[in-house]
Formats: C-alpha cells, sequence, structure tokens
C-alpha cells in the first residue's frame, strides 16, 4: 500500500482559479451527462414513449378528426408543443433529482468542500439539465418526423426557445431540489405546477379557440408563451408575441439564477 | 508556516447548542496532529468549519495563511478531506468518483486518471476500480475516500475517523500509508476513537472536551506526565474476592483476572513480593491499555468533573 506515495514531492505547482473553475464546470457537466446516459432508460426512454403514445392518439387518430389548427394539420400544429414539453419536463426533472440525490446522498458535499464557487455548481447542473433536455428535445423531434413533416421557419427562434426554456426550468429544477427535504417535495412541483401550466399552455390547442374569460387566463401562463415561441420557430404561427416569450424567459433565468446563487451561498438545508 | 490557525471559534447550532465555545489551535506545516474528544466534543464541528461544511458563528480560521472569509477558494484547494460518514456517491465505480473529485479541483482529466490509478492501487481498489461502490465492503469505502481526498495532492489532510469499522490488518496498512504521506511533506489532522492509533501516528495532540480545547501538547511530553501504568495479571489459581495489596490499588476482574495500578517510580518485584506473600500465582502480565487512553480518560472525566 506504501510504495507509490510520492504526492507531496510531485507536487504541482497551484492551478489558477480560472483553470479550477473551467475544469471543474467541465467535471460537472461530464458527470451529468454520464448519469443521464448511464439511467438512459429513467431519463431518455419516457418521453420518447410518451411522446410516441400522443402522436398516435391525439395526433393520428383524434388529430383526423379534428382537421385543421391555425391552417395546419393538427399533428403538425402539436408537434412543436410535444417536443417543447418533454424539454421543459426533462430540464426539470434531471437537476432536481440529480441534486436532491446529491444532497440526500451526502455527496453534495464533494462539491461543497471543493473550491468551486456557487455560481459555477448551479451553471454546472443548470448545464446538465439543458444537456438532457436537448438530447430528448432531439429525440421527440425524431418521433414526430415519423408522424409528420415539420418545416423550421426560423431556425435561431427554434434553438433559441429551446435553450432558453430548458435553462430556466433546470434552473426551477435546482430550486427546488435545493428546498426539498424529501423525495415527496420533488415531485410536487413537476406534478401539481409544472403538468397543468404545460397542458394549459397550448401544447394542444390555438388559445384563439377558448372563450375571451379562458383567452386571458391563459396569457398569465409563462409555458404559453415558451411553446408559442417554439411553435412560431417552427410553424410561424403564435398565439402570442414572440418577442414577450424571450423577454420573459431571460427576466426569469436572471432571477432564478441569482436566487439559485444566493441559496447555495446561505447553503440552505445543506450546510449547518 | 501554520497549516492551520484558528482563534476564538464559536459555532451555535440552531437549536441553540454550543459546539464550540471559543476554539484557539495552531498545528503547524508538516505536522501529524490528533485531534481527540468523545463524542459530542466539537471535533466534526470544527473540521466542518474548516472544510466550509459547517458556518462557524464567530471567530477566525486560516489555511496555509488563508483566510477562510477573505480567501475561502484558495483555502479549499489547499485541504484534502476523509469525513467521518460515507458521503459518495454509490451508484458511481470508484475510479469515477476519483476522477471527478480531481475535477472539481481543476485537474485536468488525463492527469486524474493517471493519479487515480497510482492512489487507487495503493490503497489496493483498483482490482475493484469499475465495479459500484455500493458495492465495496466498508474497509474499501473508507480507503476510497483516503483516494479522493489525495486526488488533488492537498496540503493539508483532514482525516475523520478514518479508521471506523477497518479490521486490524487493514488499519495498520492505512496507518503506514499515512505516516508516508506525512513524511512527504503533507501536514495531517487526525480524529479517531482508537487512541492506540494516535499515540502511534502523531506528533502533536488536542483534546477536545465540550467544545473546548481542554489540552494542547506533544504526543511525547504528554505521554510522559502519566504516572502510573496498569497491569493485568493472570492467576494460576481462582480468587474469590479481590486481595489487598497496599499500597497498589487491585481490582478483580474475574476469578482469575487482577488489575493492579503501579507507579513509574515503584519497581515491580515489591508487588510479586507481596502476592507470593498472599500464595498468589501468576502465569502472565500485560499492559492493561495504550498510556494515551489513560491520559485521556483522566482529562475527560476531569473536565466533566469541573
Amino acid at each position: 500500500m506504501s510504495k507509490l506515495v510520492e504526492q507531496s514531492a510531485s507536487r504541482a505547482q497551484p492551478l489558477s482559479m480560472a483553470q479550477v473553475r473551467r475544469v471543474g464546470f467541465q467535471t460537472i457537466v461530464i458527470r451529468e451527462f454520464n448519469r443521464i446516459i448511464r439511467i438512459w432508460s429513467q431519463t431518455l426512454l419516457p418521453s420518447v414513449v410518451t411522446a410516441t403514445l400522443y402522436f398516435l392518439i391525439f395526433g393520428k387518430v383524434i388529430g383526423g378528426r379534428v382537421g385543421l389548427m391555425d391552417g395546419f394539420a393538427y399533428m403538425m400544429y402539436i408537434a412543436p408543443g410535444l417536443i417543447m414539453q418533454a424539454v421543459i419536463n426533462n430540464s426539470y426533472t434531471n437537476v432536481v433529482s440529480s441534486f436532491f440525490g446529491a444532497k440526500f446522498g451526502k455527496h453534495i458535499e464533494e462539491l461543497l468542500v471543493s473550491p468551486l464557487p456557487s455560481w459555477i455548481i448551479v451553471t454546472g447542473y443548470v448545464s446538465g439539465g439543458v444537456v438532457r433536455g436537448a438530447i430528448v428535445g432531439v429525440l421527440v423531434s425524431a418521433v414526430a418526423l415519423f408522424f409528420t413533416h415539420l418545416p423550421v421557419e426560423h431556425p435561431l427562434i427554434v434553438v433559441g426557445a429551446a435553450i432558453l426554456t430548458s435553462v430556466t426550468f433546470a434552473l426551477g429544477g435546482f430550486l427546488n431540489a435545493m428546498f426539498a427535504k424529501n423525495f415527496d417535495q420533488i415531485s410536487i412541483i413537476p406534478t401539481f405546477l409544472l403538468a397543468p401550466l404545460t397542458y394549459l399552455g397550448g401544447v394542444f390547442y390555438s388559445i384563439a379557440d377558448l372563450p375571451a374569460w379562458a383567452h386571458r387566463l391563459s396569457l398569465i401562463d409563462p409555458i404559453l408563451y415558451m411553446v408559442n415561441a417554439f411553435r412560431f420557430g417552427f410553424l410561424g404561427v403564435s398565439d402570442v408575441p414572440v418577442f414577450y416569450a424571450f423577454a420573459i424567459m431571460i427576466v426569469a433565468i436572471i432571477g432564478l439564477f441569482g436566487a439559485a446563487v444566493v441559496l447555495l451561498d446561505r447553503s440552505s438545508g445543506i450546510r449547518e | 508556516m501554520n497549516a492551520l490557525s484558528v482563534r476564538g471559534l464559536t459555532k451555535t447550532y440552531h437549536n441553540g447548542v454550543q459546539a464550540l465555545k471559543g476554539i484557539d489551535l495552531t498545528v503547524e506545516e508538516g505536522d501529524f496532529f490528533a485531534l481527540l474528544g468523545p463524542n459530542g466534543a466539537g471535533k466534526t464541528t470544527l473540521i466542518g468549519i474548516v472544510t466550509s461544511l459547517v458556518r462557524k458563528s464567530g471567530g477566525e480560521a486560516s489555511i496555509f495563511g488563508y483566510d477562510i472569509d477573505r480567501q475561502l477558494e484558495v483555502a479549499k484547494s489547499c485541504i484534502g478531506v476523509v469525513p467521518q460518514e460515507i458521503n459518495f456517491n454509490m451508484f458511481e465505480s470508484p475510479l469515477t468518483i476519483v476522477v471527478n473529485q480531481a475535477g472539481f479541483y481543476g485537474i485536468p482529466r488525463p492527469v486524474a486518471r493517471q493519479r487515480a490509478e497510482k492512489y487507487l492501487k495503493q490503497l489496493q481498489l483498483w482490482d475493484k476500480r469499475n465495479h459500484a461502490s455500493r458495492g465495496l465492503s466498508g474497509g474499501m469505502k473508507r480507503r476510497l475516500m483516503i483516494a479522493r481526498a489525495l486526488m488533488h495532492e492537498p496540503r493539508l489532510l483532514i482525516l475523520d475517523e478514518p479508521t471506523a469499522g477497518v479490521d486490524i490488518e487493514i488499519r495498520r496498512s492505512m496507518w503506514e500509508f499515512l505516516r508516508e504521506i506525512n513524511q512527504r511533506g503533507t501536514t495531517i489532522i487526525l480524529t479517531t476513537h482508537y487512541l492506540e492509533e494516535a499515540e502511534n501516528l502523531c506528533r502533536n495532540i488536542a483534546i477536545i472536551d465540550g467544545g473546548r480545547i481542554i489540552e494542547r501538547d506533544r504526543m511525547s511530553n504528554l505521554l510522559r506526565r502519566l504516572h502510573t501504568e496498569t497491569f493485568v495479571l493472570t492467576l494460576a489459581k481462582p480468587l474469590t474476592h479481590s486481595p489487598s495489596l497496599p499500597p497498589y490499588p487491585v481490582r478483580l476482574l474475574d476469578e482469575i483476572t487482577l488489575e493492579v495500578e503501579v507507579s513509574k517510580e515503584e519497581n515491580l518485584n515489591r508487588l510479586f513480593a507481596l502476592l507470593s506473600d498472599l500464595g498468589i500465582e501468576v502465569l502472565s502480565l500485560r499492559n492493561k491499555v495504550n498510556r494515551l487512553e489513560e491520559i485521556f480518560m483522566r482529562l475527560v472525566e476531569k473536565g466533566a468533573a469541573a
């Protein structure tokens, strides 16, 4: 056990903090990516199965009777919303489960005792959520292409809306994990807040078809803006101004990121 | 230079428990330092503050001159910590755990892989490098935490009961390993309940109790202060009651085992003469416990009485 010790004698020059942060960030992202791949049947497969069922039932079976929506076949109309739904769920779920798991298993201490500042840790976890959101987004898009043609009218808006939405919900997942005390508390928000807001956020319909009161109510749902911005990128149609969507996401990201860093600095529920 | 310098450190938890009541402590660079104390004395709280897992209520602490309030990131980069509780991801392999840990300290992956091989081999974990960590034995998990703490080759290694639950053979090989690391220049702070471990490894010692340092000295000075030794005698014939052997305090542990306390100034001939007079035959004799344990118990008991 003792023959090869030479660590102190060969100790390298101190690393710059810039390198520590860069390599540390990369390491968190690589670790998150490896986790996503290692448990792919929990992280990647469910969204593909769910999306396939949605396309089969809502697109093929029911959609054939719905007719055109905003001038598009129903299957084509719901495809961007279903992709966005998968991106939102997976970005959120990845961060909340990974960070809470680290907190619960105490291996978050590996990061807390390291020289990495809180903003790097938050950015690393959020990037992991974005990576999973992106992979699942691509997979669900591939499923969509089995069922329908999907034009891309504004590619930059597609990419921009997907990334910003993913970052927003990954940050939401991080905050949820910070506050959560048990596993029940990490499923409450996805079940009772995220799912209703997504379903009522215009994934399956245009809010123009709703009664006036429901239309007005829908406008306070932030996911409506994200889904419509994404749909605008593909189909060129939206129920709301796309500018609003980007403004909401940028403001949300700044606020949520600030809150996440402050909370991690204070380490409520992590440090004593 | 001091590897660790702590002044007036206090910690009061939210539940009102005052875990540290103004700790002053310095550990010199290159030292192998024992921090001992009974359960709940404040050892883990002190380590927690130094490693930033616990927020201090007051006082100052610095690592190699880096103040943990003003230069926390640099201070933390100097420390490797082996915590009391297992705290790695049980679903990851040992190789992944140590390579990632190096990354958190800025060590590029190619270098991290080389070091992982070196330390996992040294700690006899290389064969298990790709297994899920949850399948490792208790001793292997402890060694994995040591390998992980060494990956960034820290100047200060803090070990919080690193050999708890480890069998004696592995424990002794870990001692040898730690001794060599220390000889190469790494400062080590060790907390342990195995006082034999501290006595064997450490040059300096502090005893903490009730949130205060009640003793701080060189190990050799502390051991010199012990004026008596306790011997355990195995008798040839059973006794029904404890014999009187003035001036030696005597205790009959069982019918053939006698415990006798002997002052260091006394020779043992007198004791054996008394035993012979009483017709007690002694088959064998051994020291009861290590010396540090006796001092530790006296200091802690004195602290409790005060």
